[in-house]
């Protein structure tokens, strides 16, 4: 459950262990070095249900995890996934069939989803046990980061001019 | 001359990790039948080897990311048996609890998320939450109370960091224990309803007359300690594994396929355990089998739903128990010092007993590991189950006969990442 006071949540899904899965936790490091108001920063390993239950309470959430889709690697993906459904195998290389992207649809069916939620999936290329993120992987951590802060300053300028 | 006809499965759903399924049918005949795990080995009893002792806990639990506990309970058993250790009393007690609260995670999650939407006809959990939303919820809370004890016992929810040969690195503190009492006892109920809601599916025909082995403990329900035992007269310490069980490699498998010396499949798991080990449960468990017109031995392999979410009852009223009359220990783990041996152990995964082995130089580095996982030992028997449940269903149309095998499948909840240290279904017909 989120703190009252932060109704916004960063989340890190990934396996730091895992080469380039760790790409969502490291943008979510950095947002939290210096958090913009009412927002929290948690990293979870990219399992639904801990998901669905680490976003509970929250008003906006913007969710990172790598990807394994054949684009690019460092290749930047945003869905609005309020807006549109997510493919199941978005997100990381979680083999137990129940990642992020089931998480987001499991939420949907069960009426659970947070008012706002987007997702950066970023590209990844080596997922080794052990493995540092890979260079081009590791050259998008810095971009993606400065785009879930524009997400959430959006977010808080929306509120802000609000009646 | 009968037509051939095959199934194919390319990526089995809704199991853990990548495997495939091949049968091919001459007329009603099983001419073959191939569960396929192509998942890549992972070598782990090969770089293992130079390692610490103190580091086979850490090292095994990356195995798998549902029964990383299992790895390291076998791990840290076969290691203490190495080195002359006894770990008792509250050390005893917590490595019970955090073995609950996996077992609570992975039945929890298979029951409602793999194996129910196969029995009401949904494409996957997501299907069934739109129409059954009341039953997701309830099943999500479960696995999360079940997280919940993992964490708190483990460390963290996945691939705990607090078991040590030994017992912990830090034992919980009373009054956090304490606070998850309320949720285990709603848990418990919900347990029991979720047992009910499962009996009333509707299971295949189908009963085979199986070798069950689980472990058999004289005094309680099988987590860590016992004897290896089966129903045909099986009764052997875990250091006897080895002269009574063998793995064989097959070409079709990245995983080796476990049978009895002399003798050919046998069945791990949830239904051998309740088979081995009824008078054992709590009667809550007992009384509700009786409520649900459960037979024991239980030989119908679609049936293992109801088993399992039994056993979740049993985990969460035996968590309760251990939670009322836990003490912090004066430490958190015996001292342990190195020694040259050889250590075994199995302890029951939530997928069926798994057998570790390992042997150990004077410093305490490991020299050679041997690690036996649940779904190796039960793939041959799920090749079985398919090579006679398929010919009385041949006439079936494709789609429909896919479904059955893959639900037979996952009667077994493979764990595939774990059995390559292992699922894709190809049915090949000849009409």
């Amino acid at each position: 459950m989120i703190h009252s006071e932060s109704r916004l949540l960063v989340l890190g899904i990934g396996n730091a262990q895992r080469g380039d899965d760790a790409v969502g936790i490291e943008v979510a490091r950095r947002i939290a070095a210096s958090p913009p108001p009412h927002t929290a920063v948690r990293i979870v390993f990219a399992e639904a249900s801990a998901i669905m239950e680490s976003w509970r309470g929250a008003q906006g959430v913007v969710a990172i995890d790598a990807l394994q889709s054949g684009a690019p690697p460092g290749t930047i993906r945003r869905i609005d996934a309020v807006a549109e459904s997510v493919p199941a195998d978005f997100g990381g290389t979680s083999t137990h069939a129940f990642g992020l992207g089931q998480a987001v649809e499991l939420a949907r069916a069960l009426g659970e989803l947070p008012p706002r939620l987007v997702l950066f999936g970023i590209e990844g290329a080596d997922f080794g046990h052990g493995a540092p993120l890979s260079p081009p992987v590791a050259g998008a951590v810095r971009e993606a980061a400065a785009r879930v802060r524009r997400e959430l300053a959006e977010w808080a300028a929306a509120r802000a001019a609000k009646p | 001359m009968a037509k051939t006809r095959t199934i194919k499965v390319d990526y089995l759903a809704r199991v853990e990790g990548e495997g495939a399924l091949y049968l091919k049918l001459a007329g009603n005949r099983v001419e073959d039948v191939k569960l396929k795990i192509f998942e890549p080995p992972r070598f782990f009893e090969a770089f293992m080897r130079g390692r610490g002792f103190a580091e086979a806990p850490d090292i095994t639990a990356r195995i798998c990311g549902i029964c990383p506990v299992a790895y390291q309970m076998s791990s840290v058993h076969a290691m203490e048996d190495a080195l002359g250790v006894k770990v008792g009393g509250m050390l005893r007690e917590l490595r019970r609890l955090l073995y609950c609260g996996e077992w609570i995670e992975s039945h929890g999650l298979h029951v409602y998320m793999l194996h129910a939407p196969d029995f009401l006809g949904y494409q996957d959990a997501i299907r069934l939450a739109k129409d059954h939303p009341d039953e997701v919820k309830r099943g999500l809370r479960l696995k999360k109370i079940g997280n919940e004890l993992v964490t708190l016992v483990g460390g963290r929810e996945i691939h705990p960091v607090n078991v040590r040969v030994g017992g912990f690195y830090k034992a919980p503190r009373k009054a956090d224990l304490l606070k998850l009492k309320d949720d285990l006892e709603w848990a418990r109920d919900a347990a029991v309803e979720t047992a009910r809601w499962v009996n009333a599916f509707k299971f295949p025909e189908f009963e085979q007359d199986y070798e069950f082995v689980s472990l058999c403990h004289p005094g309680e329900y099988p987590f860590n300690e016992g004897r290896l035992v089966s129903n045909r007269g099986l009764d052997i310490g875990a250091e006897e594994y080895g002269a009574h069980f063998q793995e064989q490699h097959v070409a079709h498998s990245n995983a080796l396929h476990s049978v009895r010396t002399g003798g050919g499949a046998y069945f791990v798991g949830p239904q051998a355990r309740f088979a081995l080990n009824f008078e054992k449960l709590p009667a809550i468990c007992r009384d509700l089998a009786k409520e649900l017109g459960l037979e024991t031995p239980c030989r119908n392999p679609f049936k293992s739903i109801v088993v399992r979410s039994i056993e979740i009852v049993f985990a969460f009223e035996e968590a309760l128990r251990i939670v009322k009359a836990y003490e912090e220990p004066d430490r958190p783990h015996v001292e342990v010092a190195p020694r040259a041996g050889i250590g075994h152990a199995a302890t029951e995964a939530p997928r069926g007993m798994l057998y570790h082995r390992y042997e150990l130089d004077e410093k305490g580095l490991i020299v050679s590991a041997k690690i036996v996982p649940p779904t190796s030992q039960n793939q041959k028997q799920i090749e079985d189950d398919l090579a006679k449940f398929v010919p009385p269903r041949a006439h079936k149309k494709q789609d429909e006969l896919t479904w059955e095998c893959e639900q037979a499948i996952r009667n077994y909840d493979p764990c595939i990442s774990c059995a390559t240290h292992f699922l894709k279904l190809n049915v090949e017909r000849t009409p």
